[in-house]
């Protein structure tokens, strides 16, 4: 018979990963299962953007104590994972956006993050790499970016050091319940624990589907692209009103564009692809944002999966009606927020109580049918 | 956004011998033809045309087999769109290009992959110097621009493109200074009742030879460079033995003072378009490194996607021109334009004749295949991927902290990430990761395609727009 493990994460990205570290360092004897190799899916691709101004409202609390985690990685995680703090601004270019900027602002304050709003003038101070066509600008001394590439390695070492058994290019395909708690079906053979998470990002809905629970969780496929190395064009994580850019100069030169232009795919093939018109409209708001940016060469683009659920609020807590079981997931903007919520999920399954509320699905699951009659 | 130009049946990417051949076979069956090329004529890597400025054209049977098959082209009713850079290939099959209007776009529901291959480099401390250049870029030099080199260069790698390139240059006077082979005489014996079976070819590797033997180049068979030295570019270089693996083994290393090298180690197919839509691969040692799973007509995984000539496994030129054929009429056939009946009679003999080349285009690979034992001889400190500065300590630290496949590899090291996109050091790279780890190449995988397929400047894709302009897509819920 195999160990009976304390707790099995299945999904080894950001969420599962950093659930599984903080729960070994509490004292549990974890496993974490990834079908691939840790941090390869969205939390490996993604842009890396650090920044409240793009983080849902409901969102900021966790956002703001996720970031100081990401400020301190070396210290909790052991490992640099490239992250610059810096000054963030969201850009408006029309009357239009700069109501949307700042109502929007608005609310992000409202809610703790330090954003204020300048004049166009004032963002090229901070920002001398801006076109001069801004109208207004939120600007946020709480921001800045990480290497998204880097976070598998960090994590791996990190996780290995915490004694965790770690299964990679190991994908599960079921989970059974038993009466000392859960075996989960995988390509190498079962694993058995105590407690069970569920962290599989855009995959949630089908590893929910094994415990016999609906939870509709749709795929975003957000469009990325970086050029080669440049002389240093802009030092600020930049954006704009809508959501829809995020720029920013790594220290090595290359830039980063990114901001959510979707692609197209599907998360049951695995398959995704860029629309070239999409990546085209994405660097048309880049070059008009950073005008120096139009002379640099775009070197690679790629696309990757996001999860969003039906309020597009995140899937954080215990499943209902299954003992032990926990999901994370579909975390907007998640990669900034995502280490905060998954080391208040773990605190909850150490049995300590959260800092913070946590995100129960229950509003998510679609109601029993009624009975016909 | 331009709406695609869909009026095309199939597009060819490529003008090189597969792709001129298969966009003639495919016309001449009835179907609308786009062939795709970045240079400005057909012609592709062997069969490059001069340009026109050139000091003095270069005259060769490649050269003369080059001319016959633009003239065909020219004749047939394939609509050529040349000076053209692809950079982006999605689905069914729409094909982005730059050109010299800008952004343009092309769609077709046949897609015929014929990209060649590309340089390998097999490092060395100091490889990345200028004045240190390939093998293949020194045919470019010779046969479109005429150029000639420094006074004092020497020629490494190899396989028959060392002769050719030794040969070429020494011809019209400048001789290399030494030839590093890394093959001996007995390699080159061994190859050759393969290329007996090849009269043509055959006659033409003996003037290589003789023309080297007369202008009386050292010739330092199985050895090679060890290290290029030089301060802001290269002065000298240390060559020394090496075994029938390619392995370096103990022995008098030699010190040649040059101002160039061109050295080249074999080619890898370029298979990024298949990859990048998501056509099966294969890993085949002897035919370059990953190819796209094809039939014997270049059908891919994927419907009505085809993949010949070298990008589809290292054949060279002449299997290159059959399967060309072959893909021509497999794309007609499929797409309704001759019957099943028809298609076997006019492929059976281009199978027959592929069949026959096959003794002559294997024993070829053969001699540049990779040789690990190489690969396992690069020293500590070289480069491995220059566009991002990774060595080899590099990739062996990134192995040992967990890396077993390549793209794992790339995110622990950026190796990979920069402008060529593993182009230049991906084949090597992963060689390295699989020797650490005792894997062989199939396990630790293919690197993922991604666009642009060439790197291309911003300014170039952006086209006249107002801000109001890009369509802008929805703001995410606050
Ligand atoms: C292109 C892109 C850009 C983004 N940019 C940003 C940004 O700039 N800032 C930001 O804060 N957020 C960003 N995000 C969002 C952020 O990346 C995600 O919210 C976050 O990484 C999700 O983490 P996760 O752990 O839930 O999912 P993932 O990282 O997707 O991890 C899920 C894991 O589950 C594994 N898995 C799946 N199925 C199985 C199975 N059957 N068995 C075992 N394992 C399985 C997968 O292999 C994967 O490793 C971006 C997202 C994308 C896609």
């Amino acid at each position: 018979m195999s160990t009976m493990h304390d707790l099995i994460v299945i999904g080894g990205g950001i969420n599962g990963a950093t659930t599984a570290l903080f729960a070994a360092r509490g004292g549990m004897d974890v496993a974490v299962i990834d079908r691939g190799p840790l941090c390869r899916e969205a939390s490996g691709v993604n842009a890396g953007t650090l920044t409240m101004q793009m983080t849902r409202v409901a969102l900021i609390p966790y956002a703001l104590r996720a970031h100081h985690m990401w400020a301190t990685a070396r210290e909790w995680l052991g490992h640099d994972v490239g992250v610059v703090v810096c000054d963030g601004l969201s850009l408006a270019f029309t009357e239009q956006e700069a109501e949307l900027l700042a109502f929007r602002a608005g609310k992000r304050r409202e809610a703790g993050a330090p954003i204020t709003l300048i004049t166009g003038q004032q963002a090229l101070q901070i920002e001398p790499g801006l076109s001069d066509k801004a109208l207004l600008a939120g600007h946020c001394r709480v921001d800045g970016y990480a290497n998204a590439y880097l976070t598998g390695l960090a994590f791996r070492t990190a996780l290995l050091d915490a004694g965790v058994t770690l299964t990679e290019n190991n994908p599960a395909t079921d989970i059974l319940q038993t009466s000392s708690g859960f075996e989960v079906v995988t390509k190498q053979g079962p694993l058995r624990a105590k407690r069970v998470v569920i962290a599989g990002g855009v995959w949630i809905e089908e590893m929910m589907g094994w415990l016999g629970i609906d939870l509709p969780i749709k795929t975003l496929v957000n469009q990325l692209a970086v050029t080669e190395r440049i002389p240093t064009a802009m030092r600020t994580v930049v954006g704009i009103a809508n959501g829809l850019l995020s720029l920013k100069q790594y220290p090595h030169g290359t830039v980063v564009i990114g901001g959510g232009w979707q692609g197209s795919g599907s998360r049951e093939g695995g398959t995704c692809s860029l629309l070239p018109e999409r990546l085209v409209g994405n660097i048309r708001l880049a070059c008009h944002a950073v005008p120096a940016l139009k002379d640099a060469r775009l070197a690679r683009a790629w696309t990757g999966f996001e999860a969003e659920t039906r309020d597009a609020l995140p899937a954080v807590g215990p499943v209902p009606g299954i003992h032990n079981a926990y999901v994370i997931g579909s975390i907007h903007s998640g990669y900034t927020s995502g280490p905060y919520l998954a080391k208040l999920l773990a605190d909850q399954i150490l049995g300590r109580e959260p800092d913070l509320p946590l995100f129960p699905i229950d509003r998510l699951l679609k109601p029993e049918p009624l009975a016909q009659g | 956004m331009v709406s695609p130009h869909c009026h095309f049946d199939v597009l060819v990417l490529g003008g090189g011998p597969a792709g001129m051949v298969s966009a003639i076979t495919a016309s001449q069956n009835g179907l609308r033809v786009g062939l795709i090329d970045e240079q400005s004529e057909a012609g592709g890597q062997i069969w490059r045309a001069p340009w026109a400025s050139s000091p003095q054209g270069y005259e060769s049977p490649e050269a003369r087999d080059g001319n016959k098959m633009r003239d065909r082209l020219a004749l047939s009713s394939v609509t050529c769109l040349f000076g053209r850079r692809i950079w982006s290939v999605t689905d069914r099959y729409r094909v982005d290009l730059l050109g010299a209007d800008g952004v343009e776009t092309f769609q077709a529901p046949h897609l015929i992959v014929a990209l060649g291959a590309h340089e390998r480099v097999i490092p060395f401390p100091g490889w990345t110097l200028p004045g240190v250049m390939g093998l293949a870029a020194a045919t470019i030099m010779l046969k479109a621009h005429g150029l000639a080199p420094p006074k004092d260069w020497v020629l490494a790698g190899v396989g028959p493109l060392l002769a050719a390139v030794a040969a070429g240059y020494a011809r019209k006077g400048h001789p290399p200074k030494a030839i590093i082979d890394l093959s001996g005489p007995s390699d080159w014996f061994a190859a050759l009742p393969s290329l007996a079976s090849r009269p043509g070819l055959f006659k033409q590797g003996v003037g290589w030879v003789l023309s080297i033997v007369s202008s009386r180049i050292p010739i330092y068979f199985r050895h090679a460079i060890r290290r290029a030295e030089g301060q802001d570019r290269i002065s000298a270089c240390l060559i020394g033995p090496v075994d029938a693996d390619g392995k370096s083994i103990d022995g008098p290393e030699v010190g040649i003072a040059c101002d160039a090298m061109m050295v080249g180690n074999g080619l890898v197919p370029g298979g990024e378009v298949p990859r990048l839509l998501g056509a099966d691969q294969v890993y085949r040692h002897e035919l370059g490194g990953w190819i796209p799973e094809c039939d014997p007509f270049g059908r891919t995984s994927l419907e009505h996607l085809y993949a010949i000539g070298d990008g589809a496994g290292i054949r060279g030129g002449a299997v290159a021109c059959i399967a060309g054929k072959l893909a021509g009429l497999a794309a007609a056939h499929d797409a309704g334009r001759i019957d099943a009946g028809a298609f076997a009679h006019q492929s059976a003999q281009a199978l027959a004749e592929h069949r026959k080349l096959s003794a002559f285009s294997d024993a070829m690979a053969h001699m540049i295949r990779l040789r690990p034992a190489q690969v396992a001889s690069i020293e500590a400190d070289a480069v491995i991927c220059r566009c991002e500065d990774v060595t080899r300590q590099d990739l062996v630290a990134a192995a040992r902290a967990g890396a077993r496949d390549v793209n794992q590899l790339k995110h622990f090291t950026r190796c990979g990430m920069g402008p060529c996109q593993g182009r230049m050091c991906g084949d090597v790279a992963a060689e390295i990761l699989a020797q650490e780890h005792r894997l062989d190449r199939q396990a630790v995988g293919y690197w993922t395609a991604r666009p642009p397929l060439r790197p291309i400047s911003l300014q170039s894709m952006l086209g006249r727009v107002d801000y109001a302009d890009i369509p802008i897509p929805k703001p995410a819920p606050l």
